[in-house]
């Protein structure tokens, strides 16, 4: 070789530990800035939950859980917001599953790549990003007068059920896509329709995706107030009027929640609504818990 | 060969001879008479497209009755591509074209008509990979009868199949286990069970051999050795040790330069013949060099 490669300096190298000196530094401080952040929000967070936790804990009792509202703060319950939100829950679920998961199933497995098809998959998308409050006017639009099922239960259901189907859909092909080529590959070799392999094997192993996408969808759904107060829930409730008379019409705890804040008497305003949102904040809970359940023990290894 | 087609060949570099795999073909059809009946598959001038780009070009060739080809050649020479002809794998590709005719028993498969689902009932495939489903040993041998409305009974399918598959004695005491728990060997002489479950008259395989050490190695092509008396098979290999020792005849695929400007490359039957014959005294000669190891 001609030109020999420069050999490093003992100098160049004590320089070089310093600049690693520093870069640790530097990495150190944005770890820290990183934590101070994440540290904010969960702060927020545990605040909020010690003060409606403190101001609604002794509020719950079962007379709150199995009463219909009442006049005074003292003698009102959430029965109709909380049978109504489950039922709502339910109906929503055994509209929305179904659909998303065929809708995802015929787009990974079935669709023509054509233009047709990515028009149906850019939009829904976009649907995943509309404001709840919008479903909400579609709703009262399609569900309530067009198809006269007025403001009930049902039309509460296909509401929910529509905002939360994209993310259905989408959560349903991430988990089809999961599911590895050769395991198609091999039953189509045996001779299985595109069917029969989507429904044998494709489908039992990206159902605990699929769950797990509904319930996080569901939970988020019955969080929302905008939509199901647009399409008409009410507040109150005859007790006569339960909820699986899914044509009637129907509480749920958001709206009633919202009602509780909106009076004057600290009843109301402070005790009840903080036990509201305590209950809800449990059924969420409960959700995601079943969630985790269930992908945990449907999940198949590869 | 006619005093025009050597003048052009005289004119071209040596390693540039065009063959043309046509003639090929009915030449050694013509050499080592069989009876028609012995017939399974007759390629031909099969080319395959992904999009306009030809995997595969002007194949022809036959395949006969209980006997084991070899498919061999260089990476990307089109072989798998090729044998996912015979069941019509690649009509899974959206992009892919096949072009030319294949005839299964004299009957084309590719005639408006055929139903895919059909033909790969008849012809079964082994993939590179072990594929069982995550499903129980015994779950993965009644997948196929299940799926072909074949009415059987449980118990001796899963028994015949495995004993087969030579993998019996093995997993007898671990049905109910997923398949997932047994060796990568076993797992893909599961795969073959499974295969042979819905029994077909051809079986595909392609490389089955290489995710697998010598030991799990040796013991599948014993199995295609028992296996022939009742399949014809078809196999790709990049084992030419393994071409030579399991097949009855060899096809030895090679890559040529398509197109200069973009150096794209499509695959092409360079010569088949009986393996002990393309081993031993390869008529061209770069199948020459590839077995023996001057190149690829």
């Amino acid at each position: 070789m001609a030109v020999s490669t420069p050999r490093r300096t003992v100098h160049d190298t004590l320089a070089g530990l310093e600049r690693g000196r520093r870069r640790k530094l530097k990495e150190r401080a944005f770890a820290t800035v990183l934590f101070t952040l994440t540290a904010v929000a969960i702060l927020v967070l545990a605040l909020l939950v010690v003060d409606i936790v403190l101001d609604g804990f002794t509020r719950i009792n079962v007379d709150f859980l199995t009463r219909y509202a009442s006049r005074t703060a003292e003698n009102t319950g959430i029965r109709a917001g909380l049978t109504g939100t489950l039922s709502l829950m339910v109906l929503t679920a055994l509209v929305a599953f179904p659909v998303g998961v065929g809708a995802a199933i015929y787009l990974e497995e079935f669709a023509p790549d054509n233009r047709f098809t990515r028009l149906m998959e850019a939009n829904i998308s976009n649907l995943a990003g509309v404001p709840s409050v919008v479903y909400g006017l579609l709703g009262v639009a399609v569900f309530v007068y067009a198809l006269n099922l007025g403001r009930s239960l049902l039309a509460g259901a296909l509401t929910l059920a529509l905002l939360i189907l994209p993310v259905i859909i989408v959560a349903g092909r991430e988990s089809i896509r999961a599911v590895p080529l050769a395991i198609r590959d091999g039953g189509l070799a045996l001779g299985a329709t595109p069917w029969q392999v989507s429904y044998r094997q494709i489908l039992p192993s990206a159902l605990p995706g699929m769950l797990t996408g509904t319930i996080l969808a569901l939970s988020r759904a019955i969080g929302e107030t905008a939509p199901i107060l647009v399409v008409g829930a009410v507040f109150s409730r005859r007790a006569d009027n339960e909820p699986w008379y899914f044509m009637e019409a129907f509480a749920a705890l958001p709206v009633q929640i919202y009602n509780f804040v909106s009076r004057p008497q600290e009843g109301f305003k402070i005790d009840a609504a903080s036990a509201g949102i305590l209950v809800l904040m449990a059924v969420l809970l409960i959700m995601n818990s079943a969630a985790i359940v269930a992908r945990n023990r449907f999940s198949r290894r590869y | 060969m006619d005093s025009a087609q050597s003048q052009a060949v005289r004119q071209r570099p040596v390693l540039d001879v065009p063959v043309d795999s046509r003639a090929l073909a009915h030449h050694t059809a013509a050499e080592h008479s069989k009876l028609a009946s012995d017939l399974v598959f007759d390629v031909r001038d099969v080319t395959v497209r992904y999009g306009v780009h030809p995997a595969i070009r002007n194949v022809s060739l036959q395949i006969y009755r209980h006997e084991i080809t070899a498919l061999i050649g260089p990476s990307g020479c089109g072989k798998s591509t090729f044998i996912r002809c015979f069941n019509r794998m690649n009509d899974l590709i959206p992009s892919a074209t096949v072009e030319g005719t294949i005839t299964y028993h004299g009957q084309d498969l590719y005639a408006k008509g055929v139903d895919p689902v059909e033909v790969r009932r008849r012809i079964g495939m082994v993939f590179q990979k072990p594929n069982p489903f995550p499903k129980s040993v015994r779950e993965n041998i009644l997948f196929g009868p299940k799926v072909n409305g074949m009415e059987v009974d449980a118990d001796e399918v899963v028994e015949r199949s495995l004993r087969r598959a030579a993998l019996w004695d093995e997993v007898r005491n671990k049905l109910n286990d997923s398949a997932y728990s047994l060796s990568g060997g076993q797992q893909q002489r599961l795969c073959i069970a499974r295969a042979i479950a819905i029994d077909p008259d051809v079986i595909l395989m392609d490389e089955p051999a290489s995710a697998l050490d010598p030991i799990s190695t040796g013991r599948i092509e014993d199995l295609m050795r028992e296996l022939q008396e009742r399949y014809t098979i078809v196999i790709v290999t990049h084992n030419m040790q393994q071409a030579a020792r399991v097949s009855d005849r060899t096809a030895f695929f090679t890559t040529e330069v398509e197109d200069e400007a973009s150096d794209f490359r499509s695959g092409k039957l360079v010569e088949y013949d009986f393996t002990e014959k393309i081993f031993k005294n390869p008529s061209d000669r770069r199948t020459e060099d590839y077995v023996t190891g001057r190149f690829g």
